[in-house]
């Protein structure tokens, strides 16, 4: 019987080698080279918005403390989902997270359209005991997030390096981010109008955590969780219907 | 383990480290207002701590340079120490988070001891800490006994084996001070990933010398699943984790990926991790561990090409069934899923053949605890690959996703199969390392088994209860078409479900701490102690009865 072609390959390390690159290689390529070239892949809408310092420091926080682990932020194209926690997510929405937040595992809800459904003092309560509000919530406590002043004078470096990644700041933005930070938890001062001036008249100006004489963690987090969902108004102008989830019982 | 390097050896040993060591303190220097300034003092005080160790030892006697033609275990002896630490430290971390979830307050309102801290120590612990050291270590000991030649450096063991250890020290410091790239099995910050590359490098060039020296004409099927998971794990982590700093002096950085395309990135890397990292390096230990317990070559050699190039093209493919009915394009979704189905052939054919390897021997299963690890890890990764060809169909995601039945599907694979075979193979691999006849406790043994297959059972079972109850409370209807229950009305159903998952991982980790005793004892104290014994064992020379040769 003539040799096995393989017996042959397995003579050779380097040969092996470069038979495992080319044969793991394909799968990649084909499904994630073309995301970058088709249009389609991502929607086209004019009014989405970039994050303020703020907000970004907030979802930093969001980062930072694994959130993701327990909540997700896509809502799939589902009747029950849609239904529960608003229209679908498109991809157009997370063009802007470096990186995305979509979550794989709901021990908590969805958070991608919770921005406006609770009040800031709702979220400062529930952010510091969730059980104060939520008696069966199991979620952990994050009482340090208001204890903890906010780090704002690097600001500027983190929207810098955003804008690295391809996130459309501009000069100007970079330049004011700490005092964009600052004016956007600070209703009552100087600094306040800048923001809504650079990242549009929607953007929620508010003394977050309740208290204005500084700038805490918890106010950056709660920035944050406010604009879920409030980036661009186009998920709620699609008019393609969610699909209904197949019953077992049929 | 000095001992064994000639003095140009260690000096090159000591110089590596006191590069490293100035690494940790321009670290410390430029990230002295973050974090990143800690994970420099680390670096520091871990090449110190090393340098420490080649110092002391570092005028002693030379070695005599004829012993380089014997195997190279020195290495291996550690790794398998380290693995059983990891072990034990993962799944007491993981025990913790999943009390978390019934007792919240056992967080004892820290910020570095909260769920989503914690939750990516256990993570990382298990996967990098225990299953790396696991892989790092076997596959020291398995390319050399199939290759029959001597690993292919002195140093670059050493360095493989302490440098991964960094990155997973630096990984499990850095989620307790919040640093995370939030990209799940791929947490660590960019200078973390930037190392984990230059360790990386190292091991494959290691791995393709000692190859090189083989004296075999042939390269076992066991090497061929540790070269892909080498190779393409490689792969996954340097395209999934290019990212901008926000600064030298910071920790913090920004994946180049966004949105939907990041999302199609991280479960390219996600879905491969489990692939190459939590598959096919144990498929390696699988082919060498199990005809060498069993005493009998592997059933088919034409079946392990199948799956071995099946498993390599297929799943790099799959990744995109985790994101089912997301904004990612409909076409990559049905993709996934469509090789995830494919996938479940080549998997079938792995697990088939093994289960046939052992025909002929299933007395010795019943009498030996070792070999029924081996067997019941292949059951779990039969019933794991089944599973999850399963969850990747459309439909059965839209129920299982997000709920507690993927945690449970992860689970399975990773207590039952990758565990499982790791604790089969290092029962099979201590004793020979040490030179001991068996085990210093067979009884132990056993008590580990029934301690590990229970938390396996009581674990998959918990979570799969609580997963479709989850999935389907979400979507039930009242007569009147509204939403049945709300959010909380399910979380609250969860409750019991959380308590029986921490208890069955309590079992499992009581498990570990048994078999670290009994490795423990097994090194220090056995009847037939051969410490100053000549070099001529039986694992000297050529494998005996040489099973591990293809069954052609």
């Amino acid at each position: 019987m003539r040799e096995l072609f393989h017996r042959k390959l397995e003579r050779t390390s380097i040969g092996f080698a470069i038979a495992i690159i080319a044969a793991a290689s394909v799968g990649g390529i084909v499904e994630i080279a073309p995301l970058f070239t088709i249009d389609e892949t991502v929607e086209t809408v004019d009014d989405m918005r970039l994050y303020t310092p703020l907000e970004l420091a907030g979802r930093d926080i969001y980062v930072r403390e694994g959130c993701y682990a327990c909540h997700s932020q896509m809502i799939r194209t589902l009747r029950d989902e849609v239904e529960r926690y608003g229209p679908y997510s498109l991809a157009v929405e997370s063009k802007y997270d470096h990186p995305m937040l979509w979550g794989s595992k709901r021990t908590g809800p969805d958070l991608a359209r919770v921005g406006g459904k609770y009040s800031d003092f709702w979220h400062v309560a529930h952010l510091t005991n969730p059980r104060d509000v939520v008696p069966e919530s199991n979620m952990p406590a994050y009482r340090w997030l208001a204890r903890n002043t906010l780090k704002m004078d690097d600001l500027g470096l983190h929207l810098a390096a955003q804008r690295a990644v391809g996130v459309p700041y501009t000069d100007e933005m970079i330049e004011n981010a700490s005092r964009d930070a600052f004016g956007q938890a600070s209703p009552d001062t100087e600094f306040a109008a800048g923001v809504t001036e650079r990242y549009g008249e929607e953007t929620q100006v508010s003394a977050f955590d309740g208290v204005t004489t500084r700038v805490t963690e918890m106010d950056a987090l709660v920035a944050y969780l406010q604009v879920l969902g409030r980036l661009t108004k186009a998920p709620y102008q699609n008019t393609a219907a969610p699909e209904q989830a197949p019953d077992p019982n049929n | 383990m000095v001992k064994q390097l000639t003095s140009g050896e260690r000096q090159f040993a000591a110089v590596i480290l006191v590069v490293l060591a100035v690494l940790g303190i321009a670290m410390a220097a430029a990230g002295r207002a973050d974090p990143l300034g800690v994970h420099g003092l680390i670096v520091l005080l871990y090449s110190g701590a090393l340098l420490y160790v080649v110092l002391s030892s570092f005028y002693e006697r030379e070695p005599d340079l004829s012993l380089r033609t014997r195997y190279y275990d020195d290495p291996i002896k550690v790794g398998i120490a380290l693995t059983m630490a990891w072990a034990v430290f993962g799944m007491f971390i993981g025990v913790w988070v999943a009390a978390q979830l019934a007792w919240p307050n056992l967080a004892f309102d820290a910020a570095w001891s909260s769920f989503g801290r914690l939750r990516p120590a256990h993570t990382t612990g298990v996967i990098f800490g225990f299953g790396g050291n696991a892989l790092i270590a076997t596959s020291f000991h398995v390319v050399q006994r199939t290759s029959r030649a001597r690993l292919a450096g002195q140093i670059s063991p050493w360095f493989v084996l302490f440098g991964f250890n960094l990155f997973c020290i630096l990984a499990v410091t850095g989620y307790f001070m919040g640093l995370t790239q939030s990209k799940e099995y791929a947490e660590p910050e960019w200078y973390a990933d930037l190392w984990l590359v230059v360790v990386w490098v190292v091991y494959f060039i290691l791995y393709i010398r000692t190859l090189a020296r083989r004296r075999e004409p042939h390269i076992y099927v066991a090497n061929w699943y540790y070269l892909a998971f080498i190779l393409v794990v490689a792969m996954l982590h340097i395209v999934n984790n290019i990212a901008v700093p926000v600064s030298l002096g910071h920790a913090k950085s920004y994946t180049v990926w966004a949105g939907v395309q990041d999302a199609m990135v991280q479960w390219w890397y996600g879905h491969n991790a489990v692939a190459f990292f939590l598959t096919a390096g144990f498929l390696a230990m699988l082919y060498y561990y199990l005809p060498i317990r069993a005493g009998r070559p592997i059933f088919s050699y034409r079946l392990s090409i199948l799956s071995f190039w099946g498993i390599t093209f297929f799943y790099m493919w799959a990744g995109s069934h985790h994101l089912h009915y997301t904004a990612l394009p409909h076409w990559v979704q049905n993709l996934g899923m469509t090789f995830s189905i494919m996938l479940l052939v080549p998997s079938w054919a792995s697990a088939g053949n093994a289960l046939l390897t052992l025909n002929g021997a299933w007395h010795k299963v019943r009498d030996d605890a070792t070999l029924r690890f081996i067997m019941v890890a292949v059951i779990f990764y039969g019933l794991s690959t089944f599973e999850g060809s399963f969850m990747a169909i459309r439909p059965v995601n839209s129920l299982s996703h997000y709920t507690d039945w993927t945690v449970g599907h992860v689970h399975a694979g990773a207590l039952g199969w990758v565990a499982m075979i790791t604790f089969g193979s290092l029962y099979t691999l201590v004793p020979t390392l040490w030179k001991r006849e068996r085990m210093y406790s067979a009884m132990l043994v056993e008590v580990h088994f029934w301690l590990a297959l229970a938390g396996t059972l009581i674990y998959v079972f918990a979570m799969w209860n609580s997963g479709i109850i989850q999935g389907l409370m979400w979507r039930t209807y009242t007569q009147e078409d509204t939403l049945a229950y709300s959010f909380l009305d399910s979380l609250v159903a969860m409750y019991p479900y959380y308590i029986a998952r921490a208890f069955g991982g309590l079992l499992f980790l009581l498990g570990a701490i048994v078999a670290s005793y009994n490795i423990w004892m097994t090194v220090r104290y056995s009847p037939e102690a051969l410490t100053d014994r000549a070099p001529a064992g039986p694992d000297q020379g050529p494998l005996p009865e040489n099973v591990t040769a293809p069954a052609e």
